[in-house]
C-alpha cells in the first residue's frame, strides 16, 4: 500500500524498510536503550477515557433531560414503539398469544402452525415467480421443521419481519428527506459515509447502554445497521428518475406530496426494491451479532454452541440461517422483480383476486382449529425431528483424528512463517514512529488534513492505552487483508478474463456473500480449534467477495481502444495483462481493498468468540460486563482504524485515477 | 403585440452558472461574448414572442439550441433568470404555487418526447392522472378519459400498460393525457423526435386532424425543418438561445433573416412552402375556375400546368385576387429559389 502513495522514491523504500527493521529489533532496541516506553505507552499517560465515558453515560441516562423528557422517557418511548410490533410478530410466529395476570400464563391463541407458515411461504414464492420459488423455499422451510430449529428460526424470522418495513420505510423517509432538502443531503451523507467505515460494535455498547439487555436492543442495533444503504439507494434511486417524468408530474398540477408519492416514488420503485432486498440481507447478517445483546433465535443458538465448543450444534443452526437466508434472499428479489413489471389484475372479488390470500388463511384458522385435538397440526413433533449434530461432531473427530496432522502442519506453517512475524514486527514498531508515519503518509496521500486525521486519531488510540490490541487488530485483519487480496484479486482477473470461470467464480462469491458472516466461522473452528489462524481464515472468506467483485470490474471495464492499442504494439496476452489490463484496474481494485479492509474489520468481534486478543475481545468483554466507557472507547478505536485505513486507501486511489487521466 | 395574445414573453433569458442571476441583474443585455467570458451558458437570451390564440406556433432549432429551455420557461418549469411570461395577460413568473398549480392544472397540457408515461399506470390510468391528482369524481374522470383515449384512436387498449405499446401508441397516450384537462394552452416538446419517419408522417396527420377538432393555442417544438413547414402558422428559429427569425414558412423561405436561416430553407422543396398567393401574379384578368390563394403550390402544380392558359386566384372570401399561370409554377418546381 505504501508502495502505491508515495511516488516509489527511494526515500519512501528507505521508511519502509526502517519501520520494517524497526518493527523486528524493536523490543531488543527498547531494552538495548532502557526505553520500554518506546514499545508500550506508560500507563501513567493514560487518558482514562472509559471512565469519562462511562460516567456521562450515566449522567445521559439519569439525569438529562429536554424540559419535563428526560432522556429515559425518550428511550422507553421508542423501545415501546418497537417492541409492540415486535411482541406482535413474536406471538404469532413462536410464542402463541399468552395471557397472563397470574403465575401459570395461559395460552389464548397458539403460535401459527408450521404447516400454515411453510403454506404461506409457499404461497408468496408462487405469487412472486413460479412454482420452483415455492418449491425452493416450501422446501427450506420444511428443513427447519424437520430438522428440529423451527422454534428458533421462527423467533429470527419474527426480528426480520419487524427490522425490514422498519430499516426500509425509515431508509425512504430520510432519503425523500435528503432528496427534497439540499440541507438534508448535506448532513446525511457524511454520516453514512461514517456509517459505512465504523464497524457495528461500535455502537453496540451504547445501544445495549440505552436500551438494555433484549430484544428491543437487537432491533434497534439491526435497524442501524441495515438502513443506511436503503437512504443511499433512495436518494440515487429518486435523482435518476427521467427529468421528463418530473416534469409531466409538475406540468400535471400536482402538489409537492402527490408529486412525490404518486410520481417519483413508484418510478423509482424497481431500484427502490433493491435497497430493501439490501436491508433484508443486512438484517439476516445481523442476527448472530444482535444476539450477543439480547436477540434470541438461531443467533443465539450459535453463539451459545460456540461459546461451549459444540461444534454439532451450532453448525444446525448455522445452516439453519443460511436455509432461512436464502429462502428470504429468494423470495425478496423475487418480490422485487414483481414490483417492477406490472402486472394485469385479474376482475372479480377481493376474495377471488387473492385465491393465494384466502387458501393461507383458511389453513391457518384450521390448524388453530384442529390444533386443539391433534397438536401435530400445530408443531412438527419432537420425535420425527432429525438431529445432524452427532454426525457432524463424528465427522469433525474422523477428520481431526485421521488427518489431525495435515491440518496441523497448515496451520503451523501459516503461523510460523506469516502470522508471527507480522505480530511481532508489528508490536515492535515503536509507537511515536508509527504515529510519525502515519501522519507523513497521510500528508503525502491527502494534504495536511489527512496528516491531522492520522496523527490525531493514532495518537489518541496510543494514549487511550489499547495500543497493544489495537496492533494486534491491525496485525490480524492486515494478514486477513493480504490474504484475501492475494486470493481475490487473480481471481477477479480471471473471472474477467474467462467467460467460463467468471460463471463459477460468481456464483462461489455470489454463496459467500449470502452466507451470514459468522458461519464461516464453524467449520473452521470444528478444524483448526480456537485461535488466529481461525480468525484469520474466517475473515478471509468473509472479506474476499470485494476484493474479487472490484478486481473483476476494474479489468472489465478498461477501454477497448486501450486493449487495441496494445494489441497493435504487439504485446503478448501477459504483457497485455501486466502493462495495460491490471494498472488501469489498479483505482477500482484498490477501492475493492478497501472495502476488504472494512468487511475484515466489521468481523472482529465475531472472531472474538475464538479466543482472538485483540479491540474485538476488548468490546465483546464490555459487552458481556455491560461496561459501556470500556466498550465505547474499544468501538472508537477500531472505527479510529476503519477511518485511517479508508481515508488513505482511498486517497491512494484518487491518485491513481488522477494519474491515469480518469479524474480530474 | 398582435391581437387576441394568448401567450407572450418579453425578454427572457435563462443563464446557468454561479451567479447567473447578479450577472444579469448588473448587466441587463449582456453579448454572447460577455455571457462566454463570465463562464456562463446562455441557453435561452432576451427571448421575445407573442403566440396568438388558436395559433399553431413552432420553435425550430438545432439540438441544443434551447428549445427545450425556452418551452419550460413558458410553463414555468424552470424558473427564467430574468423576463416576463404573460399568459392570458396575467405575469406567471410572479404566480405563487398555489396559483400555479391551478393554471396547469386546468390550463396547460404538455406533450414529452420520450413521452413521459408513469410504468405502473394503464394507459387509462395514465390518462386520467392529471384528472385523479385535482381529485376530480372518479366516474367523471374515467368517462373523461376513455372519451379522449377514443379521441387518439386508442380504444381498446384502455387496459394495456405503456411497456406493451409501440413508441407511437405510447405518445398518443401522451397526448390524449394532456388533452384530458381541456387545456386551452398545449405545449408539445419534440413529440414525434423519438419516433420512425413513417410512423411520424402518420402522428403528423393525427396532430393535424386533431387541432382541426379543438382549435388549441399551441406551442411546438422541433428540430425537422420539414415537419415544422408542415405544421406551423409561425416558426421562431433558435440558435444559441437566441431567436434568430420570427415568421411564417413563406416568409421564412422567401426572406430568411440571415445566411443560418437560408442555410435551413435551402433543402425543403419550394412547392411545398410557397402558397399560390405568393407567386401569382395580381389582377383580375384569368378565365377559369379559381385556385384558393393559401393552397401550397405543390397541392395544385399539377392541374396549373395541365391548363393551357394562366388560372385565377381566389382569397379565402372567394374574391378573386390575382392569376397563376405555367411559369410560374414550373419555376417554383424547377427552379433554382428566386421565385417570387
Ligand atoms: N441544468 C442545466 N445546466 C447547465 N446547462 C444546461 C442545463 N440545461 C440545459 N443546459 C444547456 O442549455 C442549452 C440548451 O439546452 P436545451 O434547451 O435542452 O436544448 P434543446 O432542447 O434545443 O436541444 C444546452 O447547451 C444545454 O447544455
Ligand atoms: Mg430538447
Amino acid at each position: 500500500m505504501k508502495a502505491h502513495l508515495t511516488r516509489q522514491a527511494p526515500v519512501a523504500w528507505g521508511l519502509v524498510l526502517a519501520t520494517i527493521l524497526l518493527g523486528w529489533f524493536g523490543r531488543d532496541l527498547a531494552k538495548a536503550l532502557d526505553a520500554r516506553w518506546l514499545v508500550k505507552v506508560p500507563s501513567s499517560w493514560d487518558i482514562p477515557f472509559n471512565t469519562y465515558i462511562s460516567a456521562a453515560m450515566a449522567w445521559l441516562m439519569e439525569e438529562a433531560a429536554v424540559g419535563p423528557v428526560s432522556f429515559t422517557d425518550a428511550t422507553r418511548a421508542i423501545a415501546w414503539l418497537i417492541e409492540q410490533p415486535y411482541e406482535l410478530a413474536l406471538n404469532l410466529l413462536a410464542r402463541g398469544f399468552l395471557f397472563d395476570p397470574g403465575p401459570e400464563p395461559q395460552v389464548l391463541l397458539p403460535a401459527a402452525s408450521w404447516i400454515a407458515v411453510t403454506a404461506a411461504v409457499i404461497a408468496l414464492g408462487h405469487y412472486c415467480r413460479s412454482w420452483g420459488l415455492a418449491a425452493l423455499v416450501g422446501a427450506c422451510f420444511a428443513y427447519l421443521a424437520v430438522f428440529g430449529q423451527w422454534d428458533s428460526a421462527m423467533v429470527t424470522l419474527a426480528s426480520v419481519v419487524i427490522a425490514v418495513p422498519i430499516g426500509a420505510g425509515g431508509g425512504l423517509l430520510a432519503g425523500i428527506w435528503a432528496y427534497r432538502h439540499p440541507l438534508g443531503e448535506r448532513i446525511l451523507s457524511p454520516i453514512l459515509d461514517l456509517m459505512q467505515t465504523i464497524p457495528i460494535f461500535a455502537y453496540l455498547v451504547p445501544i445495549l447502554f440505552m436500551f438494555g439487555f433484549g430484544p428491543v436492543s437487537a432491533l434497534v442495533a439491526t435497524i442501524i445497521y441495515a438502513t443506511p444503504p436503503m437512504i443511499r439507494i433512495t436518494i440515487m434511486a429518486l435523482k435518476a428518475v427521467d427529468p421528463e417524468i418530473l416534469d409531466f408530474g409538475r406540468m400535471a398540477g400536482t402538489t409537492r406530496r402527490q408529486l412525490m408519492w404518486r410520481v417519483l416514488v413508484p418510478s423509482a420503485s424497481q431500484s427502490l426494491m433493491v435497497g430493501v432486498n439490501q436491508v433484508i440481507m443486512l438484517t439476516l447478517n445481523m442476527v448472530i451479532i444482535a444476539s450477543m445483546i439480547g436477540a434470541g433465535g438461531l443467533g443465539f443458538d450459535v453463539l451459545a454452541a460456540l461459546r461451549r465448543l459444540d461444534i454439532g450444534a451450532g453448525f444446525e443452526a448455522g445452516i439453519a440461517i443460511v436455509v432461512l437466508a436464502i429462502a428470504v434472499d429468494r423470495l425478496s428479489q423475487a418480490f422485487a422483480e414483481r414490483m417492477g413489471q406490472v402486472r394485469h389484475t385479474a376482475p372479480g372479488s377481493w376474495a377471488a383476486r387473492n385465491k393465494r390470500t384466502v387458501l393461507v388463511l383458511c389453513l391457518l384458522a384450521a390448524t388453530w382449529v384442529l390444533g386443539r385435538f391433534s397438536p401435530l397440526l400445530l408443531d412438527y413433533p419432537q420425535s420425527q425431528t432429525i438431529t445432524t449434530g452427532a454426525f457432524w461432531n463424528d465427522t469433525v473427530k474422523y477428520l481431526n483424528v485421521n488427518y489431525f496432522d495435515a491440518f496441523e502442519a497448515v496451520k503451523v506453517f501459516f503461523l510460523q512463517w506469516f502470522l508471527l512475524p507480522i505480530k511481532k514486527t508489528l508490536l515492535g514498531i515503536p509507537w511515536p514512529w508509527a504515529i510519525a508515519m502515519l501522519t507523513l503518509l497521510g500528508w503525502r496521500a491527502g494534504g495536511w488534513k489527512l496528516a491531522a486525521l492520522c496523527g490525531a486519531m493514532s495518537a489518541l488510540i496510543a494514549v487511550s492505552g489499547l495500543w497493544a490490541k489495537a496492533m494486534v487488530t491491525v496485525y490480524l485483519c492486515g494478514a486477513s487483508v493480504i490474504l484475501a487480496t492475494l486470493i481475490g484479486v487473480p481471481l477477479g482477473v480471471l473471472a474477467a478474463l474467462n467467460r467460463r470461470a467468471g460463471i463459477a467464480i460468481n456464483l462461489l462469491i455470489d454463496t459467500l456473500q449470502t452466507l451470514p458472516s459468522f458461519v464461516y466461522l464453524i467449520p473452521v473452528v470444528m478444524l483448526f480449534r480456537v485461535g488466529d489462524f481461525t480468525a484469520m481464515i474466517a475473515i478471509v472468506l468473509y472479506a474476499l467477495a470485494p476484493a474479487v467483485r472490484y478486481a473483476a470490474h476494474g479489468v472489465r471495464s478498461v477501454s477497448g481502444e486501450l486493449i487495441e492499442a496494445g494489441l497493435v504494439s504487439g504485446c503478448t496476452k501477459w504483457q497485455l495483462l501486466r502493462l495495460v489490463r491490471l494498472p488501469m484496474a489498479l483505482p477500482e481494485i484498490l477501492l475493492g481493498i478497501n472495502q476488504t479492509i472494512m468487511l475484515a474489520l466489521s468481523m472482529l468481534v465475531i472472531t472474538a468468540l475464538v479466543g482472538t486478543r485483540d479491540l474485538g475481545q476488548e468490546v465483546y468483554i464490555a459487552l458481556t460486563k455491560a461496561d459501556t466507557g470500556r466498550g465505547l472507547v474499544a468501538g472508537l478505536a477500531i472505527a479510529f482504524i476503519a477511518i485511517i485505513a479508508d481515508r488513505l486507501v482511498n486517497a491512494g486511489a484518487r491518485g491513481a485515477r488522477i494519474r491515469f487521466g480518469l479524474e480530474s | 403585440m398582435i391581437p387576441n395574445t394568448k401567450l407572450s414573453c418579453r425578454n427572457v433569458w435563462k443563464l446557468y452558472g454561479a451567479n447567473a442571476q447578479e450577472f444579469l441583474s448588473r448587466n441587463p443585455a449582456p453579448s454572447g461574448d460577455d455571457i462566454r467570458q463570465a463562464g456562463i451558458i446562455g441557453a435561452v437570451r432576451d427571448a421575445r414572442i407573442d403566440i396568438a390564440e388558436g395559433e399553431i406556433f413552432i420553435i425550430m432549432g438545432l439540438s441544443g439550441s434551447g428549445k427545450s429551455t425556452l418551452v419550460r420557461c413558458l410553463s414555468r418549469l424552470i424558473e427564467p433568470t430574468g423576463g416576463q411570461v404573460l399568459f392570458d395577460g396575467v405575469d406567471l413568473l410572479t404566480a405563487s404555487e398555489q396559483e400555479l398549480i391551478e393554471i396547469r392544472r386546468h390550463k396547460m397540457g404538455m406533450v414529452f418526447q420520450h413521452f413521459a408515461l408513469l410504468p405502473h399506470l394503464t394507459v387509462l390510468q395514465n390518462v386520467m392522472f392529471p384528472l385523479t391528482v385535482q381529485a376530480a369524481p372518479r366516474a367523471e374522470a374515467e368517462a373523461k378519459a376513455r372519451e379522449v383515449v377514443e379521441l387518439v384512436g386508442l380504444k381498446g387498449r384502455e387496459d394495456y400498460y405503456p411497456r406493451e405499446l409501440s413508441g407511437g401508441q405510447q405518445q398518443r397516450v401522451g397526448i390524449a393525457r394532456s388533452l384530458v384537462t381541456e387545456p386551452d394552452l398545449w405545449f408539445l416538446d419534440e413529440p414525434f423526435s423519438a419516433l420512425d419517419p413513417l410512423i411520424r408522417r402518420e402522428m403528423q396527420d393525427e396532430f393535424m386532424r386533431l387541432q382541426a377538432r379543438l382549435h388549441k393555442t399551441i406551442v411546438f417544438i422541433t428540430h425537422d425543418f420539414e415537419e415544422a413547414v408542415r405544421l406551423a402558422d409561425r416558426i421562431a428559429i433558435m440558435k444559441d438561445g437566441e431567436i434568430i427569425q420570427v415568421a411564417t414558412p413563406e416568409e421564412l423561405v422567401l426572406n430568411p433573416a440571415t445566411d443560418y436561416v437560408a442555410e435551413f430553407t435551402r433543402h425543403i422543396p419550394r412547392s411545398k412552402v410557397l402558397t399560390v398567393g405568393g407567386i401569382m401574379t395580381p389582377g383580375t384578368q384569368a378565365e377559369g375556375v379559381p385556385v384558393p390563394a393559401a393552397a401550397r403550390v405543390s397541392e395544385v402544380a399539377e392541374q396549373i400546368i395541365a391548363a393551357d392558359a394562366p388560372r385565377p386566384v381566389c382569397d379565402a372570401n372567394g374574391r378573386i385576387v390575382g392569376s397563376i399561370g405555367r411559369t410560374a409554377v414550373a419555376r417554383v418546381l424547377f427552379g433554382a429559389g428566386e421565385a417570387a
